[in-house]
């Protein structure tokens, strides 16, 4: 499998992941009607939009942790539903807004729990589980603290044991849904530094939750733009972050400034 | 640990810390089987346990100790597995079915029966599970409506079991004094007067179920990190939720039915385990284990403390589970 790189236009190929008419509801409440995104192969797509426009309920959709009213979500080509929900885990990975630790978990077992996926009742551990749990130990920078309780660590160092947890279950399709919250700033160049490499460098299709627009318009190669519950806008970041658009969804007037690194975003008073 | 194609997840550390337990386990019950008014030796009853005995050391052996001691063994494991799986899916160490209201719900069943129909320890027990479980749904129905777990099943299993509690207090009041009397022995929890009536549920669900929660274990300890980090990782959180809380309350049910309501073994016995073992996955065996050295470890206290009275053992692992629950509030980050 070649990564195909960013620069590379792959719109012609067909996306691995799709919703496809969507409808998505919690409670009888609707959030989204008739929703449509695909999300093209190996490359870095950000979902963006205002608050409670649909963008956590959306990748939860696409990872089969919200059963669609109507519509369906297709992965390689098949209803999502239709997977054994193991097999749908070897192929997509999601990090969830919120987690838990279980109390006094080490690194090594937490991250270990991402091979769950790829075992079975009497096939609890393989090599390539030993090598998969390194391996994500690495990228993710958290080897030095692999005996340490996940409770004594700092923010930072716990969202990357929960990202090596995800890398982990090594599958293809990489799904987080913000990753940076409560991190500094430091700390989220180094999220999306990581995810960026996982994209570029294996090749592996990365959907991320933002809030940010600076972060958005400097991490992804494609962004979607929701507003309340539709897709404002779809494409590369130039594209989509224009001050109309954005005015139009955020309901604030914004300047768009360029810059070396991409559209520096700043609001109007 | 690896044999040929199959591989498990063993740890070291845990399965010595179960095997020493079971150990204790043994070396205790043959401990209990001696004393008593009619003292014997431990080798005169490993005799008798063997077939080798007569006289009246072994009907004393055969119908009165090794009922009452395989009695507060098994319910003693029953307990610890039952705890070990509220702690998990309440993902709080309070979780636990004396806590949350189950106990006192299978206890109303069997204050009803033997206040009110004047049944048999059969249909106490039976009453006991039956009631046990209904209470859960009820609990259970309550706490995901709402789509939470956690705190909110110890709240409201608190709340439910409160009024269940009034209830009980309500039905002795009624009740015919004798009966009165007897169904308040029964709620004080106790080993006296076993027989093999109250041995045989306990011990099969003990032998059944246990296994049944260990094959879930693994998927429960995934459902500990979130149901949405599980759910991606391929659990079927409700179905493996909904079971496994079934067969907790059956545990715990059978286990009330056998010795009545014993008070912070299923809340203690997980959290022990955890430490003595340092494991942070569930560990069925290794806390129904040491729920089993527990239960076993009270009544022989409560047999040779020195008072002159036999303590019921619902009272005594009350008195140490108490001391151990304040400990455990007071250390600090633990619940």
């Amino acid at each position: 499998m070649t990564p195909p790189g960013h620069s590379e236009p792959s719109a012609d190929v067909e996306p691995r992941l799709r919703a496809d008419t969507v409808t998505l509801a919690y409670d009888g409440r609707t959030v989204s009607t008739d929703l449509s995104v695909s999300i093209p192969s190996g490359r870095f797509t950000v979902i963006l939009g205002p608050n409670a426009c649909g963008k956590t309920t959306l990748l939860r959709a696409l990872a089969r942790l919200l059963n669609p009213h109507g519509g369906q979500v297709v992965l390689d080509g098949k209803d999502i539903r239709r997977y054994p929900t193991k097999e749908v885990a070897r192929r997509l990975g999601l990090l969830p807004q919120s987690s838990f630790a279980p109390f006094g978990i080490s690194v090594a077992d937490l991250v270990a729990r991402g091979r769950f996926p790829h075992q079975r009742a009497l096939q609890q551990w393989s090599q390539a589980d030993d090598v998969a749990v390194t391996h994500a130990m690495q990228v993710t920078n958290v080897t030095e603290l692999a005996e340490r309780s996940v409770d004594e660590l700092s923010g930072g160092q716990r969202q990357r044991v929960w990202l090596a947890m995800v890398l982990a279950q090594e599958t293809p399709l990489l799904l987080l849904d913000e990753p940076t919250t409560f991190l500094d700033l430091a700390h989220q160049v180094d999220v999306l530094d990581l995810l960026d490499d996982l994209n570029r460098r294996d090749g592996r299709t990365v959907v991320i939750v933002l809030h940010d627009l600076n972060l958005a318009a400097r991490a992804c190669d494609r962004l979607v733009l929701l507003a309340e519950g539709r897709v404002a806008a779809a494409g590369a970041p130039a594209e989509v972050l224009r001050p109309d658009l954005l005015a139009a969804t955020y309901r604030a007037a914004v300047e768009v400034l360029p810059s070396d690194g991409g559209p520096v975003i700043v609001p109007r008073f | 640990m690896r044999l040929g194609p199959v591989s498990l997840l063993v740890r070291t550390r845990a399965l010595l810390t179960t095997l020493v337990l079971l150990g204790l386990v043994a070396v205790l019950a043959a401990y209990a089987l001696s004393v008593g008014t009619f003292r014997l030796h431990v080798a005169e009853v490993v005799q008798i346990l063997l077939g080798n005995g007569g006289g009246v050391g072994e009907r004393i052996v055969m119908n009165i100790r090794l009922p009452r001691v395989l009695t507060g063994v098994f319910a003693g494991a029953a307990l610890g597995a039952s705890g070990a799986v509220f702690q998990s899916v309440s993902r709080n160490a309070l979780g636990s079915p004396d806590v949350i209201g189950f106990t006192t719900g299978a206890a109303t069943g069997a204050i009803a029966q033997i206040v009110i129909f004047g049944g048999s320890a059969v249909a106490v027990a039976l009453s006991a599970v039956v009631t046990g479980l209904f209470t859960a749904a009820v609990v259970y129905l309550l706490a995901s409506k709402g789509g939470g777990t956690g705190y909110r099943l110890i709240l409201i299993g608190i709340g439910v079991g409160s009024i269940l509690g009034a209830l009980n207090g309500l039905m002795l009041v009624r009740g015919d004094l004798d009966d009165a009397i007897s169904a308040n022995l029964w709620l004080a929890g106790s080993l006296n007067a076993r027989t093999w009536v109250h041995v045989w549920p306990v011990l099969v669900g003990v032998v059944v179920l246990v296994p049944l929660v260990a094959v879930l274990s693994r998927r429960l300890s995934m459902i500990e990190m979130g149901d949405d980090v599980a759910r991606q990782l391929g659990v079927r959180v409700e179905r493996t939720r909904l079971s496994a809380v079934f067969l907790a309350v059956l545990l715990a049910a059978l286990a009330t039915a056998a010795a009545g309501p014993i008070a912070f073994v299923a809340l203690a016995a997980p959290q022990l385990y955890g430490r003595l073992a340092r494991m942070s996955d569930l560990a069925v065996f290794g806390s129904a284990s040491m729920g089993a050295l527990l239960l076993i470890v009270a009544d022989l206290t409560s047999q040779l403390l020195p008072l002159g009275l036999t303590l019921p053992i619902g009272r005594m692992t009350g008195i140490i589970g108490g001391i151990y629950l304040i400990w455990l509030l007071t250390r600090p980050r633990s619940v």
